[in-house]
């Protein structure tokens, strides 16, 4: 879509199922199904099943493909394996986020970015120029269907749609293609919930079929359809990024607190290297913290300024009441060195300030 | 959706319902529904002094902080303090035990507020 909104081709089950629908990154997309509490639950507990298909799925094919991508990405695409994948970023030269994805590996010559829908057209105009009689990328936006399945119950309502033992189906981070309603699916083991879960990839003729039978495989184990709304406290329970909030262009991986997944122990350069490189050795002035509330006090929101002893350290970068614990949770970019955790800050909530704990991103320890 | 007849509205989604010497407060079931399950409200002190449309109070979602406007001068009587223990009150009954704040009216006949109909034409406008 060149302008205006575009519908997911998931649209007509949405309207169906009577989801709330709101513009997210160009998308109509359902907020909420049932409700936002019982979806975060029912994730938490059973099953919920998200539609993704507003994110990018691009294939970079060839024998430049790989080349390619070790150029372009933080993560080292090199150390992949077959059927394998991981979380790495397109910074920009000052090592910015222009985009987190999860790149996969199918094969040698195939490899599959899934990225934001707000930077899927960017994405595409760093990936074009780059193209050679070696390498080709495809995957325009509105291609492709995509869901997530996650929860505990996930891996039990993929097998029984599948009929495969649990031996069949892939492994934390990795892809496995399948058949499905006479159609291809690529279900990799991941996802933006904390949860065990997967990612189905699929085409607009195919993807439909399977949500309707994820849908009604799930219903007896719990599973509900789920929104944006309870994607965004589920991910940030987990303690996941939001691209545009937690990452952005002037926000490094490194002050995000993701070095792992920024690979500098390869020779070759990638755009932003020599920013994130000194900052992975230690030369770094902000870093994400979490940062837990109290409960019967305000939650903690994007944008609100955190103080230790009077002094502003940093800023939210996401926050919200988080439905598992009962109380407020963030995400901050703090001036480093930041205070260790389990120390106590505020943060300032419509000119008051309130108390929180400085504690792991991870919020959920059991997970 | 569900209006009742007998309530005064303001555009921003609050309702008023007129007493004798002072009137109830809350939110309309359109503006509960929109902001989904609430999780947090901050109310006014009773004595407090407000003109019309400032912000009196805010409830929290999820996934977001939203302004309540009062919809008359007046000075608060008092709010309801069960709604600290059980914010989904709002959402359960938005007209009912999940009203917001008592407050006394500088002016008997408030201005400016809509009748059911009326609201109900802004929500499809």
């Amino acid at each position: 879509m060149l302008s205006g909104i575009a519908e997911s081709p998931l649209a007509s089950r949405h309207a169906a199922l009577g989801a709330r629908m709101i513009p997210f990154a160009g998308w109509n997309l359902p907020v909420e199904y049932t409700g936002l509490l019982a979806e975060h639950k029912a994730t938490r507990q059973a099953a919920g099943l998200f539609d993704i298909s507003h994110m990018g799925q691009i294939h970079a094919l060839g024998a430049g493909a790989l080349p390619a991508l070790e150029s372009l990405l933080a993560n080292d695409a090199a150390k992949l394996k077959d059927g394998e994948g991981h979380y790495t970023f397109f910074l920009n030269d000052q090592g910015g986020v222009i985009d987190d994805l999860f790149l996969y590996r199918i094969s040698a010559q195939d490899f599959l970015l899934v990225v934001n829908a707000s930077r899927h057209r960017e994405v595409l105009q760093i990936l074009k120029p780059k193209e050679t009689p070696q390498v080709h990328f495809s995957g325009e936006p509105g291609t492709t269907v995509g869901m997530a399945l996650q929860g505990p119950k996930a891996a039990s309502i993929l097998q029984k749609v599948l009929r495969v033992d649990g031996t069949k189906i892939p492994p934390r981070n990795h892809l496995t293609s399948f058949e499905m309603e006479s159609g291809q699916v690529w279900i990799a083991r991941t996802g933006y919930t904390g949860e065990d879960g997967f990612e189905l990839f699929s085409d607009l003729k195919t993807g439909p079929r399977i949500w309707d039978r994820l849908l009604e495989a799930g219903k007896a184990e719990g599973l509900l359809p789920c929104g944006l709304g309870s994607r965004d406290s589920l991910r940030t329970e987990a303690g996941f990024p939001l691209n545009g909030q937690d990452l952005s262009p002037s926000i490094s991986p490194v002050e995000a607190g993701l070095a792992f997944f920024v690979d500098i122990s390869r020779p070759r350069p990638f755009p932003g290297r020599s920013v994130v490189e000194p900052q992975k050795k230690g030369n770094l002035s902000r870093i994400c913290v979490g940062l837990k509330g109290q409960p019967g006090q305000p939650p903690p929101r994007h944008d609100y300024p955190v103080f230790q002893n009077g002094k502003q350290i940093g800023i939210i970068t996401s926050g919200v009441p988080s439905p598992t614990l009962g109380h407020g949770i963030a995400l901050a970019l703090i001036t480093t060195p930041p205070p260790a955790c389990g120390q106590e800050v505020e943060f300032e909530v419509r000119g008051r300030k309130v108390p929180a704990k400085v504690s792991h991103r991870k919020f959920l320890q059991n997970k | 959706m569900n209006t009742p007849n007998d309530l005064l509205y303001a555009k921003s989604h609050e309702w008023l319902r007129l007493e004798k010497e002072q009137a109830t407060v809350g939110i309309t079931d359109h503006a509960q529904s929109a902001l989904s399950d609430v999780v947090f409200v901050e109310l006014p002190k009773a004595g407090r002094v407000v003109k019309a449309g400032e912000v009196i109070a805010t409830v929290e979602s999820v996934k977001a902080a939203s302004d309540i406007y009062s919809p008359v001068a007046g000075t608060v009587v008092e709010s309801n303090t069960t709604l600290s223990s059980d914010p989904g009150m709002i959402n359960r009954e938005p007209y009912g035990q999940g009203w917001l704040f008592k407050i006394q009216p500088e002016s008997p006949k408030p201005n400016g507020l809509l009748s059911a109909t009326d609201y109900t034409a802004t929500l499809s406008s």
